[in-house]
């Protein structure tokens, strides 16, 4: 297909050159093997001959070509069918993206409502779900992300300490480090880490999850059976994750602080139980129930923002990977929102 | 739902996404003991029209109704129970993939009846049996062939022994031997479980051999161009395009 025929130009050019041509024909006596290339050669000199109302006549080409062509031209082009690119107008898109928007939120705000009715049916107990199902989740969220959790949580604390120490060490009052970790760990960090943690790990397992069962027709086999994808996916899900949530938060926070006493006892000699009774004094339970709260919030805002993404889901491999994608970035939101609004919240009500 | 003709109405059915309309004016009714076809080109709206009917999608205008039952206007609760009657096998099979063949058939049953364990393992053993998938019950769907997915969906379309059965283009990505003996199968639960059936479907061997009655959409003129049996439908019918797809876009030889 990289072989040479004359160009469009030099065609052009010869057709210009001998304005007296009425007859274009071919003569493929000698030719050998051929390809694709010489019908487009046919067909730009039909073209440029048409315009000169020149006759072209294709007798002389192998017949495989000459099939070819006829194969080529025997439907007409259809004019509509090629996609029209609409170029719309500035203000056009941004309506349109306003209204989008609007509507992406109308979608939100139903589905919070219908995973609260869920959840009411659950605790009244007619909600239908699996506790089989119930059961593998709480597992899946739980037991199966304590490496993970302890690695990053165990190097936020070291992190903290490390900052922290080089500017208490200033005024001699290293010891002080460990009410930096305890209190930044216990009340936010141990939260927020593993929030954005599950975010990554389960909130996309959950999209790409239910945006498969989307592909495969799974949900619209659950709906004709009037089984609710509600109860029947989201609540086994939103459940787990509310549950197994404030426990990873509560082991974060003591992999936090082991991390920042490890800076603490091994780089500046702070005495191990010196650390331990300074963290013990400055972690009121406020500040760890204001943490365990959260997490609990937080597994709820990952698990509904995987499921939304996922029963949202277009009917593609492309779009399951963009439900999952669109999964983490709305959780990690909803995570960072969520805890702006609860420090300011705790700082009025003065906890 | 009482078994009496017509079984399935629908009446001057407009569907359409958003501002786009894929059929308009449709107007056919589905008799008790039917197989019904719905047919013509790939991309026409069938499985569209399938969705209308088992209640995956609302109307843009029109009316379908079961019986005296109308469809569309009624509560969703009421809508449900009426699905109790209706079992579907789609496209895909669609089973559900975090569960077991067994407990893909045994979902229904628990969702609508009070059987007891027993009772329902019963029944799901049965019903795996007259798809030929006895020994199966406790493989998950993605350990199975293709042409075994199917038949499973079958079994859970049967599960609750449903007055109506729905096929969503059943020999679809099956070998033609196989799918002879879903034409079968399906030929033989009309008949023994009383039921009527309507089939989505473009295979023409399929159309011919279990059609009885028939709905042809066309998607240039956006609305259904001819109804009624099959084999009649070729013979008698001259307009040219409906000849062209049941004849295989071969010419109609005098």
């Amino acid at each position: 297909m990289e072989a040479d025929v004359p160009s469009k130009q030099t065609m052009t050019e010869q057709l210009a050159r001998h304005p007296a041509v009425k007859r274009v024909v071919f003569d493929a006596t000698d030719l050998g093997p051929w390809d694709s290339s010489l019908l487009i050669f046919f067909f730009e000199t039909s073209k440029l001959a048409a315009k000169k109302s020149i006759h072209v006549e294709k007798d002389g080409l192998p017949a495989g070509v000459r099939q070819l062509i006829d194969l080529a031209t025997a439907v007409p082009k259809k004019e509509d069918a090629r996609k029209s690119v609409s170029r719309a107008g500035f203000f056009a898109r941004v309506g349109s993206d306003v209204t989008d928007f609007a509507k992406s939120t109308g979608d939100l705000v139903t589905f919070v409502g219908e995973a609260f009715d869920a959840f009411v049916r659950m605790i009244t107990g007619r909600a239908r779900f699996r506790a089989s199902d119930l059961w593998l989740f709480l597992q899946e969220a739980g037991a199966q992300a304590v490496p993970i959790v302890s690695l990053i949580s165990f190097l936020v604390g070291l992190i903290l300490a490390f900052v922290g120490v080089l500017q208490l060490s200033m005024f001699g009052a290293e010891v002080y480090v460990a009410d930096l970790v305890g209190i930044a760990m216990v009340r936010e960090m141990g939260a927020i880490m593993t929030g954005i943690i599950m975010a990554g790990r389960t909130g996309a397992a959950y999209a790409a999850q239910l945006g498969t069962m989307q592909v495969n027709e799974e949900i619209d086999a659950l709906e004709t059976l009037a089984i609710s994808p509600m109860e029947f996916l989201v609540l086994p899900r939103m459940v787990a994750l509310a549950v197994m949530m404030p426990f990873l938060v509560l082991y974060a926070n003591l992999m936090g602080i082991l991390g920042g006493a490890l800076v603490a006892v091994g780089m500046y000699d702070i005495n191990i139980l010196v650390y331990l009774n300074r963290t013990k004094a400055a972690i009121g339970l406020n500040d760890l129930f204001i943490g365990l709260f959260m997490g609990a919030v937080f597994g709820v805002l990952v698990a509904l923002s995987g499921c939304l993404r996922g029963i949202q889901c277009g009917r593609s491999a492309s779009a399951v990977g963009e439900a999952a994608t669109s999964a983490v970035v709305t959780g990690i939101v909803a995570i960072i929102i969520a805890t702006a609004l609860i420090t300011v919240l705790c700082s009025i009500l003065g906890v | 739902m009482e078994n009496k003709d017509p079984c399935i109405s629908v009446v001057d059915l407009t569907m359409a996404y958003g501002d786009f309309v894929v059929m308009r004016n449709l107007n056919f009714t589905i008799n008790h003991g039917d197989i019904f076809i719905i047919m013509g080109g790939s991309g026409c709206g069938k499985s569209t029209l399938l969705r209308h009917m088992i209640g995956l999608k609302p109307p843009a205008r029109g009316e379908i109704l079961y019986g005296d039952f109308n469809f569309w206007k009624a509560e969703p609760v009421k809508r449900q129970e009426m699905m109790r009657h209706v079992g579907v096998l789609y496209q895909s099979g669609a089973l559900w993939s975090s569960l077991t063949l067994a407990e893909n058939v045994a979902l229904p049953l628990q969702q609508y009846t009070r059987l007891s364990k027993e009772k329902i393992r019963e029944q799901v053993s049965l019903k795996l049996a007259l798809v030929a998938l006895s020994g199966f019950e406790d493989f998950y769907p993605s350990e199975i062939s293709g042409g075994m997915r199917k038949r499973a969906g079958l079994a859970r379309a049967m599960a609750l022994d449903p007055e109506i059965l729905f096929f969503d283009e059943p020999s679809a990505g099956l070998d033609p031997v196989s799918a002879k003996r879903l034409d079968d199968l399906i030929l033989q639960l009309r008949d023994s479980l009383d039921a009527t059936v309507v089939v989505v479907t473009h295979e023409l061997a399929s159309i011919f051999a279990i059609g009885s009655n028939s709905v042809f959409l066309d998607p240039e003129s956006r609305t259904m161009i001819a109804s009624g049996d099959p084999k009649k439908l070729l013979a008698e019918d001259h307009d040219p395009r409906i000849q062209t797809f049941l004849r295989r876009g071969e010419t109609e030889e005098d």
